[in-house]
C-alpha cells in the first residue's frame, strides 16, 4: 500500500473514531461512562424542537427617565420647604424636564443656587412663564438620559435574571439585544403564562395612605382633590373564584416603597389556612415603619402592586421591628411568586412584550420526529437512486453519503450548535445536494472511460478534473448560507449552519473520502472495467 | 444505467425565444398576482398573534370562530393544521404587548366554550409590529447580501458577463417561486427567506457547473460558434443536472410531505425553486450569455 493511501485512509477512520465519540452523548448518555458525558455534550435542540419559550422584551425606559424627574421633584420638594423657599409648584414637562415655577426674581436665584448645589448635571434655563410666573426650567443632559436608560435596561435584565433563578428554569438565556430590548429563551417551560407575569411585571411596591374624606362617587367621575388617586383594591370571592373591584381613593405620595425591603416569604394564616407574603424591610425601612404607623394609628394603609390595591388594613397599633404582610387572597403559587418578586426587586420601569414565541414539548417532539423521518425516506431514496444509476460506484457514492450524515451530526454537536427544525430541513437539502459532488465526478469518469481510458486513468482525471468545478458550486452556496446565518435569527439560524456544516462534510466525503474507497478497492487488482 | 446518452445534442439555444416567452409570461402572472393582493405576510413580518390549538375532539372553523368572538378581534383566520380535524391555526393581526397577551386571551375563551382539559396549546406566536418590521428589512438585507456576494464571487472566478448570466438566473427563480407563493395564497415568512437564500445557492450551483463547461470549451473548440459551444456544453452536462435535481427533488419531496405543517410552506419553496431552478440554469443563464455577446459585438462593429 503506498505511504499516501496508509496516511489517507488513517485520517477516515481518525476522524470516524471522533465521530463516534462526539454522537454516542446524544444517542445513550445514559449508559456512557462520566468522563465520556464530560468531553462530548450532546446536540442542543432548539426551542422549537425541545418545546419551550423565546421571548423579545421591551423595556419603557422613557418610563425610567420620567421616574427620575419624579424622585429629584419629590426631593426638590421637600428641600425648597425645608430652607422656606417660596414657590407656586413643581411640575415634569415632556417627560424629560423639570419645571419649577416661582413668583419674583428672588426666588428664582434661589432655586437657580439649590438647584446648581444639588444636580449640577442639569441643563438650567429660565423663562416667562404665563400668568407673571418665573419658570425655572432643569433638563437632563442627553448623555445622563443615554444613562439611565442604559441602566434601566441593565437593571431590568438583572432583577429578571434574579427571578427566573428563583423560579427553577434550567439553562435559561437572557441577553441584552440592541436598544431597550432583551432576549429571554426558556426551554421545556411548563407554564409559559406564569413565566411571563413572573418576568414582566414591574412590581413596585408601594405603601399609600388611604384618603377616608374622599368622595368615591365625585372620585369615580373623575373629580380627585389634588394629590389623590383613585384606585382599585382586589378582591376574591373564595367560594365561586371570581374577580371583583373595589375602588378606594389614596393619597398619591407614597409613604413607604419596597425598595426597603429585605426579605420576603410565603406564609400560611392558620385561622383561614389561606396563603400570605411575609415581608421584612431593612434597618432604615423598619425605621420608616415605625414612624409611619405610629404617626397614623387607626387610619388605613393601602398596600399597591403595580397600582392595583392588595389590601388596606386598619393600622391597629404602633408597628415596631419592620416586617409586615401582605394578605390578598392568594392562591398558593400567586403568593409564592409575589414573594419571588419581592425578593429579586422591582423592575426599574414597565416592559412590553414585543416578540414571543412558545412551542409546547408535544408539538416540538412531532417536529422531531416528522423532521428525522423525512431525513431516512430522502435518504432511502436518493441511495436507491443512485445505485440504480451507477451500480458499484453508486455504492461507494451512497458509503460516502452515510459518512457524510455522520460527520454532520459530530460536527453540531462539537460545536455546540443548535439543531432546529429548518436545520432538520437542511439537513435533509444537503443529503440531495452531497450526492452531487459524487454525480459530477462519476460522469467526467464516464466521459473519461469513453474515450478509451483505462479505468485507473480514468479515475484519476475524473477527480481531478471535476475538483474545481465541485469548489465554485460549493462555495457559492455556503456563500448564501454565510449571509443567511449573519442575518437570520433562531431556527433560521440552524438552517444556515446545518445547511454549512452538510456543505463542508460533503466536500470531504464526495471528494475525499470516495476516493480513499476507490483507491482501496482497486489497489494491486486489475480491473477491465469500472461499474459505474 | 444511463438515461442520458452520451451523444446527445439536443438543441436548448435554438429554443431561447420560447423560453423567455415562458420565463416573462410565469414571472408576469406571478408578479401580477402579487401586485393585485399585495405581499401575504406571514406573523413574522406583518405582526399579529398565532395560536396552535389540538382539541380533544374534532371540532371546525366556524365554531372556534363563534367561541373566540367574544375578543372582538376583528377578523381572526382560522384553517386546520396538518390532516386532522382536530388540530387549528388562529390567527390574528393584533399583537398585545400586555402581560396577559391575547393568546392567554383565545385561550381563556376557547376553555368557556371547549372545557378546561380538553384543549391544548401547542404553539404561540406573538410578534409585534416593530419586530416585524425589523425581521422584514433584515430578510431583505440578506437577500440583498448574498446577491451581491454571488455577483463578486462569480465575477471574480469567472468574468462579468457571466455574473450577470448568473444573478439574472437568480432573479428569475425568486421572482417565480414568489409568484407561485402569490398564486397559492400562501403566506411568505422567515423560514422563507431561508428557503429562498437556499434557492440561490442551489440555483447557482447548477449555473455554475454549466458555465464551468462552457469555459474548458471555449478553450477547447475556438474555432466554433459561441452558441454551438454553449449548446455543446448544456448537453453535456445535461445527465448530471438531471440526476441531482433529481435526487434533490426526491428529498424535498420527501420533506414536503412528510415533514409536517410547521415546516410546509418552506418545502413547498424548496420544490418550486429546485425546478425553476433547473429549467434557469439551462434556458436563461446559458441564453443571456448568447444575448450578452450578441450586443456587445454589436456594438463593437
Amino acid at each position: 500500500m503506498s505511504n499516501s493511501l496508509k496516511f489517507r485512509s488513517v485520517l477516515v477512520l481518525l476522524c470516524l473514531l471522533l465521530s463516534f465519540f462526539a454522537i454516542a452523548p446524544t444517542l445513550m448518555r445514559d449508559s456512557l461512562p462520566q468522563w465520556w458525558n464530560d468531553s462530548f455534550s450532546p446536540i442542543q435542540l432548539g426551542l422549537d424542537l425541545q418545546g419551550g419559550m423565546h421571548l423579545v422584551l421591551g423595556v419603557d425606559v422613557d418610563k425610567a427617565v420620567e421616574s427620575r424627574i419624579d424622585t429629584i421633584i419629590d426631593q426638590t420638594e421637600a428641600e425648597l420647604r425645608e430652607k422656606d423657599i417660596i414657590f407656586k409648584r413643581l411640575e415634569r414637562r415632556q417627560g424629560d424636564r423639570l419645571v419649577i415655577l416661582v413668583y419674583d426674581d428672588e426666588e428664582g436665584a434661589k432655586v437657580d443656587a439649590l438647584m446648581a448645589d444639588d444636580y449640577p448635571s442639569l441643563e438650567a434655563e429660565t423663562f416667562s412663564g404665563a400668568g407673571g410666573y418665573i419658570e425655572k426650567h432643569f433638563r437632563l443632559s442627553d448623555r445622563e438620559i443615554e444613562n439611565i436608560k442604559d441602566y434601566a435596561v441593565r437593571q431590568a435584565l438583572e432583577t429578571m435574571r434574579n427571578r427566573i433563578d428563583q423560579f427553577g428554569v434550567s439553562e435559561p438565556t437572557l441577553q441584552r439585544q440592541s436598544g431597550n430590548r432583551i432576549l429571554i429563551q426558556l426551554p421545556g417551560v411548563e407554564d409559559p403564562e406564569r413565566a411571563i407575569s413572573l418576568l414582566g411585571k414591574t412590581a413596585r411596591l408601594e405603601f399609600k395612605m388611604v384618603d377616608e374624606a374622599a368622595n368615591l362617587q365625585d372620585a369615580i367621575a373623575g373629580k380627585l382633590s389634588p394629590g389623590t388617586q383613585l384606585l382599585y383594591e382586589r378582591n376574591i370571592n373564595k367560594s365561586t373564584g371570581a374577580e371583583t373591584e373595589t375602588p378606594l381613593v389614596v393619597v398619591n405620595k407614597a409613604v413607604l416603597t419596597g425598595d426597603l425591603l429585605s426579605d420576603a416569604n410565603v406564609r400560611i394564616d392558620t385561622r383561614f389556612n389561606e396563603p400570605y407574603v411575609s415581608i421584612e424591610f431593612n434597618a432604615v425601612g423598619a425605621k420608616h415603619f415605625d414612624r409611619i404607623t405610629a404617626a397614623n394609628v387607626g387610619k388605613r394603609m393601602a398596600i399597591v402592586l403595580d397600582d392595583t390595591i392588595y389590601s388596606a388594613p386598619v393600622i391597629r397599633e404602633r408597628i415596631a421591628g419592620g416586617s409586615a404582610q401582605i394578605s390578598g387572597s392568594f392562591t398558593s403559587q400567586e403568593a409564592t411568586d409575589l414573594a419571588i418578586i419581592l425578593r429579586a426587586g422591582s423592575l426599574p420601569a414597565p416592559v412590553r412584550i414585543l416578540e414571543n414565541r412558545t412551542v409546547g414539548p408535544s408539538l416540538g417532539q412531532d417536529s422531531i420526529d416528522k423532521g428525522i423521518k423525512s431525513i431516512w425516506v430522502g435518504a432511502m431514496l436518493v441511495v436507491l437512486a443512485i445505485i440504480i444509476y451507477y451500480q458499484l460506484s453508486g455504492i461507494v457514492a451512497v458509503i460516502a453519503l452515510a459518512l457524510n450524515l455522520v460527520f454532520i451530526t459530530a460536527m453540531l454537536s462539537l460545536f455546540g450548535a443548535t439543531l432546529t427544525l429548518p436545520g432538520l430541513a437542511g439537513i435533509v437539502l444537503t443529503i440531495g445536494m452531497a450526492v452531487d459532488a459524487n454525480v459530477l465526478i462519476f460522469e467526467r469518469i464516464r466521459e473519461e472511460v469513453r474515450l478509451g481510458r483505462a479505468p485507473k486513468l480514468a479515475l484519476g482525471s475524473g477527480y481531478s478534473k471535476a475538483f474545481m468545478t465541485i469548489i465554485d458550486a460549493n462555495l457559492t452556496t455556503l456563500l448564501a448560507a454565510l449571509v443567511l446565518f449573519q442575518f437570520g435569527t433562531g431556527p433560521v439560524r440552524g438552517f444556515a449552519v446545518t445547511l454549512s456544516i452538510g456543505i463542508i462534510a460533503s466536500l470531504f466525503t464526495a471528494i475525499f473520502v470516495s476516493r480513499v474507497i476507490f483507491d482501496l478497492f482497486l489497489k494491486g487488482r486489475e480491473v477491465k472495467r469500472l461499474s459505474i | 444505467m444511463q438515461l442520458i446518452k452520451p451523444d446527445i445534442n439536443l438543441d436548448f439555444v435554438g429554443k431561447r425565444k420560447l423560453a423567455l416567452i415562458v420565463s416573462v409570461a410565469l414571472i408576469v402572472i406571478g408578479m401580477a398576482s402579487l401586485l393585485v393582493r399585495g405581499p401575504n405576510y406571514g406573523i413574522d413580518f406583518a405582526g399579529g398573534t398565532l395560536v396552535q390549538v389540538q382539541f380533544a375532539q374534532a371540532t371546525d372553523a366556524s365554531a372556534i370562530k363563534k367561541a373566540i368572538a367574544v375578543l372582538d378581534l376583528g377578523n381572526p383566520v382560522v384553517q386546520s393544521f396538518g390532516d386532522n380535524q382536530n388540530e387549528f391555526l388562529i390567527r390574528v393581526e393584533q399583537a398585545s404587548g400586555e402581560l396577559k397577551g391575547l393568546s392567554v386571551q383565545i385561550q381563556d375563551a376557547l376553555e368557556q366554550t371547549y372545557e378546561k382539559g380538553n384543549i391544548d396549546i401547542r404553539r404561540v406566536e406573538m410578534v409585534g409590529p416593530q419586530v416585524g418590521k425589523d425581521l422584514r428589512n433584515k430578510g431583505l438585507k440578506a437577500l440583498f447580501y448574498a446577491m451581491l456576494g454571488l455577483l463578486v464571487y462569480i465575477s471574480w472566478r469567472f468574468e462579468f458577463r457571466f455574473a450577470v448570466g448568473a444573478i439574472i438566473a437568480l432573479v428569475h427563480d425568486v421572482l417565480i417561486t414568489l409568484g407561485a407563493f402569490s398564486l397559492s395564497g400562501r403566506e411568505i415568512d422567515l423560514p422563507i427567506i431561508a428557503a429562498f437564500l437556499a434557492i440561490i445557492g442551489y440555483s447557482l450551483n447548477d449555473t455554475i457547473i454549466v458555465y464551468d463547461r462552457i469555459r474548458e470549451n471555449l478553450g477547447k473548440h475556438n474555432k466554433e460558434s459561441f452558441i454551438f459551444v454553449i449548446n455543446r456544453s448544456i448537453n453535456e452536462t445535461l445527465s448530471r443536472t438531471l440526476l441531482t435535481s433529481g435526487t434533490t427533488l426526491l428529498v424535498v419531496l420527501a420533506l414536503f410531505v412528510l415533514g409536517g405543517g410547521v415546516i410546509h410552506n418552506f418545502a413547498f419553496a424548496m420544490l418550486i425553486g429546485i425546478l425553476v431552478g433547473t429549467y434557469s440554469s439551462i434556458f436563461v443563464a446559458s441564453p443571456v450569455l448568447i444575448f450578452w455577446q450578441q450586443k456587445v459585438a454589436a456594438r463593437s462593429k
